[in-house]
């Protein structure tokens, strides 16, 4: 037993705020392992440059945003490409955002709305001024060519000649 | 067989941008204290158990918060839980306390919850919350709540010629009725112009469309009849609750049949596509299973007020819809007619018609504040206090208090409408 012992001293200090109440800051960050599991095969489609719903087996329900399992009926359902249009669903204009994203604002968010599909695909909108989106207008897929697979490797144009749609 | 289950007293801390000087448990303790100096023959010995909410671990930063709280307020090692459902969550942990007494598990039980979102700046906080999405389809895609609602809301503009006009009139409504509640963090005398002139988040959502983060906490503390006897003058009974859900993805809102309430039929609703991204099922549906349970057939005509969850302007006049307020489609006009406003009060505007069912009285969470956990709770010690008739006596003046209160509804919402819960509070 060393009665002298004594803890290394370090540098580091501590980032204070204020004294009453005391108030510090703390650093937090974490590398996350994130896996796609059964969604996988729809983020590897995106760099194939393909837009992949599912279809349910049994009842041939179809989903814009894929689920392995179908949410009327249980059933498994199987992979199902998409048509590369669709129109706006919904749309807004972000000038505020998660902190992730600040740095990106403005971004348009569209719910995307597919000829065959039931359900809808969440997604952003390139190129196309605020006061010309509007619910009904013809959008085609866009694909990243470096693919991050994300969500956002797809994301959604004006088809040529909307505005006279 | 289920036993009746009543509350019998509440208690809210100020809601607040900030309260660094007291933690989740101090908070916690203060609401709980309150509540329980309302009914001194009350004794911590007679408590049996608490049911413990907050919504997000990633503001805590500390795991198993609910058991910190429940030993804070001295009631180791009786039974508690944490109970939890994104913006529902308080409301929720009223529905878990209901179901401790009614099933006879307890008969008393603390229902408390909190959130501290200070300990992050609002962007971060954001980011958070928008964690409450899918983190495979939607959270990556530019994850932001506030985006989430501006979409609903302008597929309703689409589908039924809601604008923002009315919506601003939700604002103001809430924004006024809370200068008269200490309590509130925000409140404020505002016109349509300034609603509209407020900074732009997400269109057409401004600033003052949409509610603030908060501390704070609130609690109620719910019991059996005997309890309630024994120690409480006024109790109020909670007649009927319902909860309904939907998918956690936007996206995944497929069209079917309207799920119609006691007083509506399907020829009300023969073109609608619903829900839809305009509309929540699970509000509806927890309107529906609440109804039923309190024998309410007409909720027009059965209910006094309303404390609803108003994250958004827009999701107010959506919820005047889900809960049979008004029909599918009417809520803009509705939120005009001065049916959802406090009678006697200067909102600045003209209104055609006289109050009804006021909504928010409080001043909701667009002027209240919306610490998550504690919302749903804050909600129903307002309702609590206004069927008690001691608004006067908690909040120190009266102008909020409605004449003759019989029935009210508490309602809570969690993600793009994913959780919802609706319960009925009656004087007995």
């Amino acid at each position: 037993m060393d009665p002298n012992a004594k803890l290394p001293e370090t540098q580091e200090g501590t980032v204070l705020f204020n004294l009453d109440p005391i108030i510090l800051k703390h650093h937090w960050e974490v590398d996350y392992l994130h896996s796609y599991a059964q969604d996988s095969p729809f983020f590897a489609g995106l760099s194939e440059k393909k837009l992949l719903g599912s279809k349910c087996t049994a009842c041939s329900c179809v989903y814009a945003t894929p689920r392995a399992h179908c949410m009327e009926c249980g059933s498994p359902t199987e992979w199902h490409e998409l048509p590369p249009e669709g129109r706006i669903h919904t749309f807004t204009t972000c000038f505020f955002g998660g902190e992730a994203f600040l740095a990106e604002t403005p971004f348009t968010l569209i719910l995307v709305e597919f000829e065959g599909a039931d359900t809808l695909f969440l997604s952003r909108l390139a190129g196309v001024p605020e006061e010309e989106i509007r619910i009904g207008l013809p959008v085609r897929a866009r694909f990243l060519r470096n693919s991050k697979f994300k969500p956002t490797d797809v994301y959604f144009v004006a088809m040529d000649g909307a505005q006279n749609d | 067989m289920t036993r009746p289950v009543y509350l019998i007293a509440g208690g809210i801390t100020k809601f607040a941008k900030a309260h660094p000087e007291m933690d989740f448990r101090l908070m916690c303790k203060q609401a709980f204290d309150y509540a329980l100096a309302d009914v001194p023959a009350l004794t911590l010995d007679m408590i049996d158990g608490s049911s413990v909410s907050y919504f997000s671990d990633h503001f805590t930063r500390q795991l198993m918060a609910g058991i910190m709280v429940h030993d804070y307020l001295g009631l180791c090692p009786k039974p508690s839980r944490r109970i939890e459902g994104g913006g529902a969550t308080g409301g929720l942990n009223i529905q878990n306390g209901y179901q401790e007494i009614a099933s006879g598990r307890m008969d008393c039980c603390v229902v408390v919850g909190f959130e501290t979102m200070s300990h992050v700046n609002t962007w971060k906080g954001n980011e958070f919350i928008a964690l409450a999405s899918d983190t495979n389809f939607d959270f990556p895609v530019g994850g932001f709540y506030s985006g989430y609602y501006a979409m609903m809301v302008q597929r309703h503009m689409h589908e039924f010629g809601t604008t923002c006009e009315q919506m601003a009139h939700v604002s103001i409504k809430n924004h006024r009725n809370a200068t008269f509640n200490p309590y509130a963090q925000f409140p404020a005398q505002l016109s349509v112009e300034e609603v509209r002139a407020a900074q732009m988040v997400a269109t057409p959502l401004t600033m003052l469309d949409i509610c603030t983060m908060s501390d704070g906490a609130a609690c109620l503390i719910v019991a059996s009849e005997e309890v309630a006897e024994k120690v409480c003058e006024n109790p109020v009974l909670i007649t009927g609750i319902g909860t309904g859900t939907d998918a956690m993805r936007l996206a995944d809102r497929p069209h079917s049949d309207v799920v119609l309430l006691p007083h509506e039929s399907g020829a009300d609703y023969e073109n609608l596509r619903y829900p839809g991204v305009h509309s929540f099922r699970g509000g509806r549906l927890a309107s529906k299973l609440a109804y039923e349970a309190a024998g309410i057939g007409d909720p027009r005509e059965a209910l006094d007020f309303v404390e609803l969850h108003d994250a958004y302007t827009s999701s107010e006049i959506q919820t005047y819809e889900d809960m049979g307020l008004c029909r599918y489609g009417e809520g803009g006009p509705y939120a005009v007619s001065g049916r959802t406003f406090m009678p006697g009060l200067d909102y600045g505007l003209k209104l055609p018609e006289a109050s009804q069912v006021p909504v928010n009285p409080s001043g909701g969470l667009l002027a209240c504040g919306h610490p998550v956990g504690a919302s749903g709770i804050m909600q129903g010690v307002f309702a609590f206090w206004q069927l008690q008739r001691t608004i006067e006596k908690h909040l120190g003046r009266a102008e909020l208090q409605l004449a003759h209160p019989k029935r009210g509804a508490i309602h809570s919402h969690a993600g793009t409408g994913t959780y919802i819960s609706v319960s009925i509070l009656e004087r007995p």
